[in-house]
Parts: C-alpha cells; structure tokens; sequence
C-alpha cells in the first residue's frame, strides 16, 4: 500500500467515524427538537445525557478528516473550500450554534424561558449542519459544485435522516425506563423507513441530472455497497423490533459505513469528479509520509482513550440489556 | 466592505475571541487539577466546591473554544485557500499532531466533566492530568504553524513549484521555540489572573461571604500560577523581541517604531505614529541599542531599509506592542505586591484586591495585543516573502455578509457565557445541570460530596 493510499483510508475512515458519531449527536439535537408526549422532557434528559460526555470527541473527528484533507490534498482542499464555501460556511455556523446551544441549555435548565430558547437553537441547528454537510457532499459528486441542485439539497435531506435513524437507534439502549427505549424503539422504526425512502431520492435524481455519477454509482463496487445498505436497513428493523438493541447499534453503523462505502466507491479514485484524483490533488510524497506516521502514532494513545472513554458511559452494565 | 479587508477582519475576529478561551483551555485544568489534589491532601471542603465549581465554568468555556476553534480550522481553507494550497502540504504535520491532541483533550475533559460521581476521586483526578498536559500541546502545535508563517522553511520553490518539502523542518520553523514558549506561558498567566481576578471580584463585592474560604483559596491558588509565570514571561518576551531583532528586522522596526536606521536608537514608548516618525513618544535615548546588542553605539536597522510596500501597518504594531508591554508591567507588579503579602501572612488590603481584579482584563489585554504584534507585523505577507495576504484570498463572494454574521455569532456566545459563569460563581448552586424531569435519576446531580475523599 502506498502512502497515499493509506492517507486517503485514514481521512476515509475520520470522516465516517464522524458522520456515524457526531452524526448521531445531531440525530439527538433532531430528537430533542420532536420531542413530544408525556415523556417529551424525560426524552431530552435522555438525550442531554448521552450526548454529554461524547460530543466534544465525536467533534474532533471532522476536524481531523478537515485537516487530513488539507494535509493530504491541498489542492483539492483549497478547490473545496472555494466552490463549496456557502455551504460550508451554513453548516460551520451549525456545528457552532448546535455546540454551543447544547452546552447552555444543560447549564440553565432552572430558568425556563432561556432554556427553551436554548432548546429551540440546539434542534435547529441540529438540522442546519448535517443538511449542509450532506449537501456539500453532493456537490462534491456532482463535479460541479452545484450545491443548489435538487440532487446535492437531497442528499442533504438523506443525511438528516440518517442522523435521526444512527440517534434513535443508539438512544434505546441508553435509558433503563421501558417506556422512554419504546418511545426511541418507534422513532427508531419510523426513522430506517424514512431512510429508505428518502435514500432513493438522490439516486433517482442522479440518473437523470448526474448520468456520470448515477453511472458510477452502479458501477460495480458502489452496488455492491449501496445493496448492503439497503439490507443492513432492514436488519436495522428487525434487531430493533426484537429488542436485540446492541446488534442494532452495530447494525446501524455498519449501515452508516455501507452508505459511504458506497459513494466513496462510485467516486474513487476521483476526489473531485472531472478535477481531482487523489493523486493529482496529493501534497508531497514527503508529507504524505509523515501524515501516516504520525496518524499511526496518534492512534496508539487515541484509541484506548476513547475505548475507556466508552465503557465509562456507554459500557456494558449502565443499563441492563433487554430488561423490559 | 473590501473583499481582502472583510476576509481579514473575520479572520482575525475569529482568532481574537478563540484565543481567549484556548488560553483558558490550556490553563483552567491545571488549576481545576491543582484545587482538586488539595482536596485530596486536605480533605477540606472548600477546595473540593473549588475544584467542582471552575469544572462547571470550564465546561462551558471549553464547549465555546471547540466551536470557535472549529469555525477557526474551516476558516482557514474558506477565507484563505489559496495559502493553504501552498501551506497545506508543507505545515500540516503540527495541524494532524493538534488534532490528536485535542482527541485526547476532549475525551479526557468527557471523563472529567461527567465522572465526578461516576469514578473513585484519584481515578477521576488522575483524568484531569492528560487534559492538562494536551491543553498546553495542542497550543504547542497550532503556535509552531503559526511561526511557520513568519519564517516559512522546510521546502524549496522551482520555478514556482514547491518542491524538497520537509515537514518536520517546516514544523520546526526558525521562531517556533520562542513563539511556542511565549505563548504556552501567556496562557497560565492569563488563566491565573483571570482566575484571581474573579475570586478577587467577588471579595470585594462580598457576593461570596458563606463561601469565603473557598473563594480565597481560588484567589491563592491562581495568583501562584500567575507569579509563577508573568516573571518568565518577561524573560520570554525579551528572547522573541531579539530573535526578531535578528530575524524578522520589518516586524522589529515597527513594533519599536524605528524609521530610520540609527546608532543610538531609543526606545519610544506611545506617541502618535506618523508616515516618517513618532511624535510625542516618551523617549528613553540610546534604550534600544543597548537592548539589542549591549551597546549605545550599536546600530538598529529600521524601516526605511524595508521596501514601502512590504512595511506592516506600524501605528498598529506600535500601540499594540506598547500595551503588551504595559500590561506586562502591571501584572508584575501586582504578582510582586501579593507575593509580598502573602508571604506576611497578612489580610489582603482592599487596594491589592482591586489591584488583581484589574489584572483580569489587562492579561486578555496582554495576550491580544501580543497577537497583534505578531499578525499585524508579519503583513503585508500571509506567510512572509512566500505569499501576500492580499494573493492568499478566496474567490467565493459575500465574504462581508460573513463577517457580520459571525461577529453576531461572537457577541450572542461571549454574552450568553458571561451571564452563565456568572450563575455558576455566585450561586452556590447555580448553573447545576439539572434534569429538566423528575424521574430521571441518572444526570449529574447537584453537589453530591463523596463521604470518604481518598
Ligand atoms: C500574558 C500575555 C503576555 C505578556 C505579559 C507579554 N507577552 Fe509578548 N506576546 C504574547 C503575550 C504576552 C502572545 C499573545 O502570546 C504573543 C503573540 C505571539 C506569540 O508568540 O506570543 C506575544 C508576542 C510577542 C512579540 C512578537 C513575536 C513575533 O511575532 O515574532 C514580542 C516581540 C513580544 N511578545 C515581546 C514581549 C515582551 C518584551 C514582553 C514583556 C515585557 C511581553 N511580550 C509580555
Ligand atoms: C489566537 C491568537 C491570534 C490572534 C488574536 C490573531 C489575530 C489575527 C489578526 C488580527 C489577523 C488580521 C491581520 C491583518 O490582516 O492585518 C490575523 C490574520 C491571520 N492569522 Fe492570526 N492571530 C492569532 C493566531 C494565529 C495562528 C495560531 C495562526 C495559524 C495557525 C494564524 C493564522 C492567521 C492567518 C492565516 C491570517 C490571515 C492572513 C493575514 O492577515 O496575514 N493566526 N490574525
Ligand atoms: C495561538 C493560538 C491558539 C491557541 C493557543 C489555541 C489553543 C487551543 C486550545 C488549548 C484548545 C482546546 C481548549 C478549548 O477548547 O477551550 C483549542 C481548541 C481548538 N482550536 Fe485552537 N488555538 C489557537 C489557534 C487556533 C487556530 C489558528 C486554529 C485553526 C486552525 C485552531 C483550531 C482549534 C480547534 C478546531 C479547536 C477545537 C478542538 C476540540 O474540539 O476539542 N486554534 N485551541
């Protein structure tokens, strides 16, 4: 394997972290938005909770697959940055407001007037980052950087229901009150429909607005994932409907994974289609050494924090599994 | 409003109001650390409500510098990608090394934040430890880039193409020890008069009276940071001002507003910078020269060396380095006046405690003026004799809609999270995270003090 591909793989697997972590904590600001019926504040503890400790770490993952990115192909990076600057621009004031908001709203939940406020900016904003980070991402498959498109807006949308799917899914098993996993175990079942039906929206548009990309996305690899994503959906479904809520949580993932493994598989080895291969857009061989290196080295201390990180508040035994 | 100028100035908006609280990223949990290990010691109350008290503050100013921060890592690709075309791949190594380190921060200040009641007190102080240690490295990094700006190294361009690129060389750029060294301590210093300065403020407006014990030991314990570190700062800044003497002349000349080159050269201290001189300056004759080289007679290159088009803006740079400087004095003295005191043993008097409430607001002073020396004194370059600011700008329009929009942003989070550390410092309950429901017993709850520290 080369440098460059390994580079490519690490930003590959930064960004899907993030869009399958920090993805669901948006998820969460979308559920704490619908939050609704006897339960509606006992399902924003909930939230609040599960998204406390983990959602400073889950951050850092779009920051490093930002950073990789310029590290390892500045020249596609200065060309995204440029073209795709509205959109980036809208989800950066997202991710700002949601963080923020979430952190003010836990800090002044004895006055009932701020908090709301507080609460009605986290959900928003919530929506307003992942639609347009989805949505630049369309853009980037369409070559064109048409970030306005109906084709790149759906992939906006798509992305937004794949955080509420990846949240609701991963907020069942964090209450140990049966009543509050049923109300995420329907939202949960309500959101993997929506994702399959909201997934084929990008597709069918790109077939006839993107022929390029509706022709790689068929190509063989990218089937092969896209299928995969649409079966993990179900299994998603059936895991959740039987209560079977950790097989879900990895299920969900690997669904997550499966979705980028699919438009990294119509898109490679074209980082922007018609402009950029990860070859043409690639620093110095030099750099790209030193970014493996040091990736590697960063691993051996990031990854057994994060394991401790996880079992401190995620770990097996906080909530008995399957206890009804 | 200008393209170039409506991208400088969010630019530097960004980076103005990210420093600070990257500043107190980088120091609070030294403190927080130190308050808690006296806990430990001691078993005394008060300096475990300390120690969970700035935790509380530290939540929320961490939240708002890692979103700052962000919007600072993006805005550099959105308002400048034609510098990080070129400076991507040269200087990204310490931007892949920061992110690792922040990885480790953040999951650290998780553990930290929400394992109050979740782990045995050593295991939980002993999360507070890489915190501060990756706190002070993620500064390290990010400042190592920016010294690369003043003094790009580590590649060679032919014909316009960069080529030989040595990342660890460009990471160890001529400036980034002093830089890095002057800007980890201007952290602590002014974490630990802010720290100071708050406990101080609340003495004085007795807002604190049933918790006076620890609001004192706040007071101490941040004052011994802050004198610890405002002496080597001096000794710091004194290294970065010769190594620009010697290495950055155009940067030099204008922070001590020197316009002609002279032997005898003073120290000018405020005046009105003109085109060709300052005028009313208080004038210390010969100051300089001997600063620089130990000497009277010794000469100081000045501006007019500098071609006119690559001269900073040097009123900018001159005032800014004044107030640094002046800031600087002011915090020495009143370090030296409570060491003075304290170690008497005496009471501090109402004067010492106006004294480091000001302290406060001058070390933010401080450290925002030394930026300006640094940024505004690099221009007109971006990254010096590589590439012009006014070159390294994006295409993308509205930049100006932009700047307004997230100057709007920076003013709604500054005065939600003053009003909320507010709460968190004078109630002694204030600002707990409280579940919005009754039946939920798993959120952090209100002061649960362990029955047996240790
Ligand atoms: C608490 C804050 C603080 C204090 C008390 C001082 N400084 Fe400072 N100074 C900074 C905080 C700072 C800073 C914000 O951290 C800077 C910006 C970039 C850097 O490396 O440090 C800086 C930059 C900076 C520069 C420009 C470096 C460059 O761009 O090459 C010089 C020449 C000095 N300082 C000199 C001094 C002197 C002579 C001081 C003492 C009298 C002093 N500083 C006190
Ligand atoms: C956090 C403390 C900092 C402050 C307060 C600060 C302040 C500023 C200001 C005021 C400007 C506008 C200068 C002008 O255009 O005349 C600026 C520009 C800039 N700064 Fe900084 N800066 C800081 C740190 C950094 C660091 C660490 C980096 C790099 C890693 C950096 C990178 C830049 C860039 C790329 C520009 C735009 C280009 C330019 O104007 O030269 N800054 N900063
Ligand atoms: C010299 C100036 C700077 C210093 C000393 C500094 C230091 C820090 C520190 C200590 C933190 C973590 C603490 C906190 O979040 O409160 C932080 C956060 C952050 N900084 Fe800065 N920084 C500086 C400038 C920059 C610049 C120029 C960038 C962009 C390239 C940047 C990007 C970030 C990011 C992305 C975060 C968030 C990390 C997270 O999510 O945990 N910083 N900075």
């Amino acid at each position: 394997m080369t440098a460059l591909e390994v580079d490519a793989g690490i930003t590959l697997v930064a960004l899907t972290l993030y869009v399958v972590f920090g993805g669901a904590d948006f998820g969460g600001g979308v559920w704490d938005l619908l939050a609704s019926g006897p339960r509606r504040d006992a399902q924003r503890d909930l939230i609040s909770n599960a998204i406390g400790p983990v959602w400073e770490s889950n951050h850092v993952w779009l920051i490093f697959a930002w950073v990789a990115l310029f590290t390892c192909f500045p020249l596609a990076y200065a060309d995204i940055a440029t073209y795709l600057n509205a959109p980036l621009t809208i989800a950066l004031l997202g991710i700002v407001l949601r963080g923020a908001a979430f952190v003010f709203r836990n800090y002044t939940s004895d006055n009932v007037a701020l908090a709301r406020t507080w609460t009605v900016v986290f959900g928003a904003s919530s929506l307003l980052a992942p639609f347009f980070l989805g949505d630049a991402v369309g853009a980037l498959a369409t070559g064109r950087y048409a970030w306005t498109s109906p084709f790149a807006l759906s992939v906006g949308l798509f992305d937004v229901a794949l955080c509420a799917q990846v949240a609701a899914v991963f907020l069942v098993r964090e209450s140990a009150d049966p009543a509050l996993r049923d109300d995420f175990r329907r939202r949960a079942l309500r959101a993997t429909v929506a994702v399959w039906v909201i997934g084929v929206i990008p597709v069918l548009l790109a077939r006839t607005a993107e022929p390029q990309f509706f022709a790689a996305l068929t190509g063989s690899t990218a089937r092969i994932a896209i299928a995969l994503a649409m079966l993990l959906g179900i299994v998603v479904m059936v895991l959740i409907a039987r209560h079977r809520d950790t097989l879900a949580r990895i299920a969900a993932g690997a669904e997550v994974v499966a979705v980028l493994g699919g438009w990294f598989g119509a898109q490679a080895p074209q980082l922007v289609p018609g402009r950029y291969t990860l070859a043409s857009a690639a620093a110095a061989p030099a750099m790209l050494e030193a970014f493996a290196v040091a990736a590697a080295c960063g691993a051996v201390l990031l990854i057994p924090s994060m394991l401790y990180l996880f079992a401190v508040f995620k770990g097996p035994g906080r909530v008995p599994e399957g206890e009804t | 409003m200008d393209h170039v100028i409506a991208a400088r100035a969010q630019m530097g908006t960004s980076l103005a109001f990210h420093i600070v609280f990257a500043c107190l990223g980088v120091g609070l949990p030294l403190l927080v650390v130190a308050a808690e290990a006296m806990w430990l010691r001691t078993h005394r109350r008060a300096y475990y409500d300390l120690a969970r008290t700035w935790s509380k503050g530290m939540a929320i100013l961490f939240a708002v510098g890692a979103v700052s921060g962000t919007v600072l890592s993006f805005e550099l690709g959105l308002l400048w990608p034609v510098f990080m075309r070129y400076a991507g791949g040269i200087i990204g190594l310490p931007f892949s090394l920061e992110g690792f380190a922040f990885f480790i921060e953040a999951i650290f200040i998780g553990l930290y934040l929400y394992g109050w009641d979740r782990l045995s007190p050593r295991a939980h102080w002993l999360t507070g430890i890489p915190v501060v240690i990756s706190g002070a490295l993620s500064a390290g990094f990010v400042t190592t880039a920016n010294a690369w700006m003043n003094m790009p190294t580590g590649f060679r361009i032919v014909n316009g193409q960069v080529t030989d690129v040595n990342p660890i060389a460009a990471m160890f750029s001529p400036p980034w020890l002093v830089e890095v060294t002057h800007t980890t301590i201007a952290a602590y210093v002014l974490t630990g008069f802010g720290a100071a300065a708050v406990c101080a403020f609340a003495l004085l407006r007795r807002s604190a009276d049933d918790r006076r014990e620890q609001v004192r030991a706040g007071l101490t314990i941040g004052m011994i940071v802050a004198t610890v570190a405002i002496p080597l700062q001096w000794i710091a800044g004194d290294v970065i001002a010769r190594f620009d003497a010697d290495h950055e002349p155009a940067k030099f000349a204008s922070l001590e507003a020197i316009f002609h080159s002279e032997r005898h050269a003073p120290v000018t201290v405020g005046g009105i910078v003109g085109s060709d001189g300052v005028r009313y300056g208080i004038v210390i004759p010969g100051a300089l020269s001997i600063l620089v080289a130990g000497n009277p007679d010794a000469e100081v290159p000045g501006l007019d060396r500098v071609a006119r088009n690559d001269r900073p803006p040097v009123a900018a740079v001159h005032y800014s380095f004044d107030t640094m400087v002046g800031s600087a004095s002011l915090l020495l003295l009143v370090a030296i006046v409570w060491l003075v005191a304290a170690l008497r043993r005496r009471e501090l008097a109402r004067w010492l405690l106006i004294g480091i409430a000001i302290c406060g607001p001058v070390s933010v002073a401080a450290v925002e003026a030394g930026w300006f020396v640094t940024e505004f004194g690099r221009q007109p370059w971006i990254a010096r004799g590589l590439l012009r600011t006014t070159d390294a700008v994006t295409i993308a329009p509205g930049l100006d809609v932009q700047f307004y929009g997230f100057s709007l942003v920076y003013v709604v989070l500054a005065a939600a999270c003053w009003w909320l550390l507010r709460r968190v410092g004078t109630k002694p309950r204030g600002g707990e995270r409280r579940s919005l429901s009754a039946h939920q017993s798993d959120t952090v709850s209100a002061t649960t003090y362990p029955s047996s520290p240790a």
